[in-house]
């Protein structure tokens, strides 16, 4: 298990500094953003539909400039050690798992028999050990999140970016994919960024939570959740839990201008 | 278990004399059955039941063979006339084969060409729908000019009208790329060559392979309308001339014959397409794959 440092104390790797956004020179889709993440931070972004939040993953994964403003990573290397899951598990569906979760060795130019057995050991800490050899097509959708996640982590990035990514799946699949993401995270020390429109997943999972709201897209209130991990159901039925969850719901609900009932319908 | 009886069916296995098939289940299988069978055996009764039904109309009628052959004459003109026959086959074969290589290779280049480049695209893609509606009957005897050697434009005839559906599928399969996989290279830099190779091929590989079974129809086609354009004379004697040259004869079953060798290349080639799409696929594209239950 790898020891993360308390909040405060750890290393920074990456600062948004009044990063701007703005889409056909009118539509501002987020306006001065600043972020610092630091390692081991879990930073959930939090807030309804077109807040900026995916806009403001896509600027870190570089996949987006800016309009304004810097985003700098604290070595100067560039966005080299990402991974990235996506609300869909955007798998191959030729190829079977195992090359899957080899995609982003393989784009290293790495063969893959180099890499088998660390995939191997990535799809085992995802509890997909013996699916190596299956397609995609067999998974369920749960299990092809998985998948996902073992590729995003496969390469040991200093940073995930995860959007949306349990968005799409049931309830009960969702919770477990939630307690299984917290005990990857812990025994990695990995640091994620996590868009969600779930107040309550975001209490769950994360160490800091950005409320955003939407027109322009902002962030307007940062809430710190010091509950220490691993985090189960203990945590989930506690009265620090709620408390965290109200005050979650009521920052969104202030941001929104009280529309939030209508806004917070998933799509 | 020792427990206290409860008076609850909750958990209990199901009674083991229970049918594990009830009725319904019964009945859709065996409905599943004749109709696996069935897909075989009807298209065989009506190919019998057709042939004795020609064969009928022509011996009760008594019509002539240089109007209206009966089957039994028509096979005995493939035995009998095999030598010639099977030659202009495989000239015809060699030609539609070549032809779809061709078309695969020429198709396949452009649609890549078109990918990498928006330019190439839109400088190249009207003229290549111009090629392929205007009719080949109407450009042919222009190729037969302009190129001495038969074998050659007959190639020419034959490839442009196959080209034109491997391109257009494949241009349409290398732009359907999942967009989040698309991003996923992005990020973790794949080159030019990676994204192509990795992303782009496979993706269009469904599609190149229905363009594919459109086009080996359509090479045969454009195969024997070229060489009805080229008419009788000089090399390259495949099967339409030989049914051109056994209409001047007023060689009826040679006709039949001829038609008949070049439908059944017609089904061979589809079929033969059919099975590389389907083994090509059939580990992850929908298409390909057979669903349980």
């Amino acid at each position: 298990m790898t020891q993360i440092k308390p909040l405060g104390q750890r290393p920074p790797i990456l600062r948004m500094q009044m990063v701007d956004k703005t889409f056909n020179g009118s539509v501002a889709a987020l306006r001065r953003m600043n972020l610092t993440v630091n390692e081991g931070d879990f930073i959930s972004l939090l807030g309804p539909s077109g807040c900026g939040k995916s806009t403001a993953l896509r600027l870190i994964a570089g996949l987006m400039q800016p309009t304004a403003g810097r985003i700098t990573w604290e070595d100067g290397g560039a966005g080299d050690a990402l991974g990235v899951v996506f609300q869909e598990p955007t798998l191959m569906p030729w190829t079977t798992v195992a090359r899957n979760v080899a995609l982003p060795f393989r784009l290293r130019g790495i063969p893959f028999r180099a890499v088998r057995d660390r995939v191997e050991e990535v799809l085992a800490l995802v509890g997909l050990d013996r699916f190596g050899g299956a397609y995609p097509r067999e998974l369920s959708g749960g299990m092809k999140m998985r998948v996902s996640i073992a590729r995003a982590l496969v390469t040991k990035p200093r940073l995930i970016l995860m959007d949306e990514p349990f968005a799409a799946l049931d309830e009960i699949t969702r919770q477990k994919l939630n307690n299984d993401l917290l005990d990857l995270k812990s025994r990695m020390g990995s640091t994620v960024i996590f868009v969600t429109h779930s107040v309550f997943e975001s209490v769950f999972l994360s160490d800091r939570i950005l409320i955003m709201a939407p027109r322009p897209g902002r962030v307007v209130r940062e809430i710190t959740i010091e509950a220490p991990y691993p985090r189960d159901l203990t945590f989930r039925t506690s009265v620090d839990y709620a408390a965290h969850a109200r005050t979650a719901s009521d920052a969104l609900m202030a941001a929104m201008g009280g529309e939030l009932l209508e806004q917070e319908v998933p799509t | 278990m020792s427990t206290t009886e409860t008076n609850t069916d909750i958990g209990r296995p199901a009674d083991n004399n229970a049918p594990m098939i009830d009725a319904d289940e019964a009945r859709r299988a065996r409905r599943v059955r004749i109709e696996n069978v069935a897909q075989w055996v009807l298209p065989l009764i009506v190919l019998a039941l057709t042939i004795w039904g020609w064969d009928r109309v022509v011996k009760v009628n008594n019509i002539p063979h240089y109007i209206l052959p009966g089957p039994g004459r028509v096979m005995e003109t493939l035995i009998n006339d095999w030598g010639t026959l099977s030659g202009s086959l495989l000239v015809t074969l060699k030609i539609t084969l070549m032809a779809l290589t061709a078309a695969v290779v020429g198709g396949v280049g452009l649609a890549i060409l078109f990918a990498q480049s928006r330019f190439a695209e839109m400088s190249f893609f009207p003229y290549a729908v111009i090629l392929q509606v205007t009719p080949i009957i109407s450009i042919a005897p222009l190729i037969f000019i302009y190129v001495d050697s038969k074998m050659v434009a007959l190639l020419i005839c034959a490839w442009v009208v196959a080209f034109f559906p491997i391109l257009s599928s494949t241009t349409m399969g290398l732009k359907s790329a999942d967009h989040n996989l698309t991003d996923l290279f992005t990020i973790y830099r794949a080159s030019r060559w990676q994204r192509l190779i990795r992303l782009h091929l496979p993706s269009a590989l469904p599609y190149f392979l229905s363009g594919l079974r459109i086009a080996g129809g359509l090479s045969l086609i454009g195969a024997v309308v070229a060489e009805y354009v080229a008419g009788t004379g000089g090399i390259g004697s495949g099967l339409a001339f030989r049914i051109l040259e056994a209409s001047y004869r007023l060689n009826i079953p040679r006709m039949f014959a001829g038609l008949l060798l070049i439908a059944l290349t017609g089904v061979a080639i589809y079929g033969a397409t059919s099975l590389i799409s389907y083994l090509a696929l059939r580990k992850w594209h929908e298409s390909a794959v057979k669903r349980d239950g």
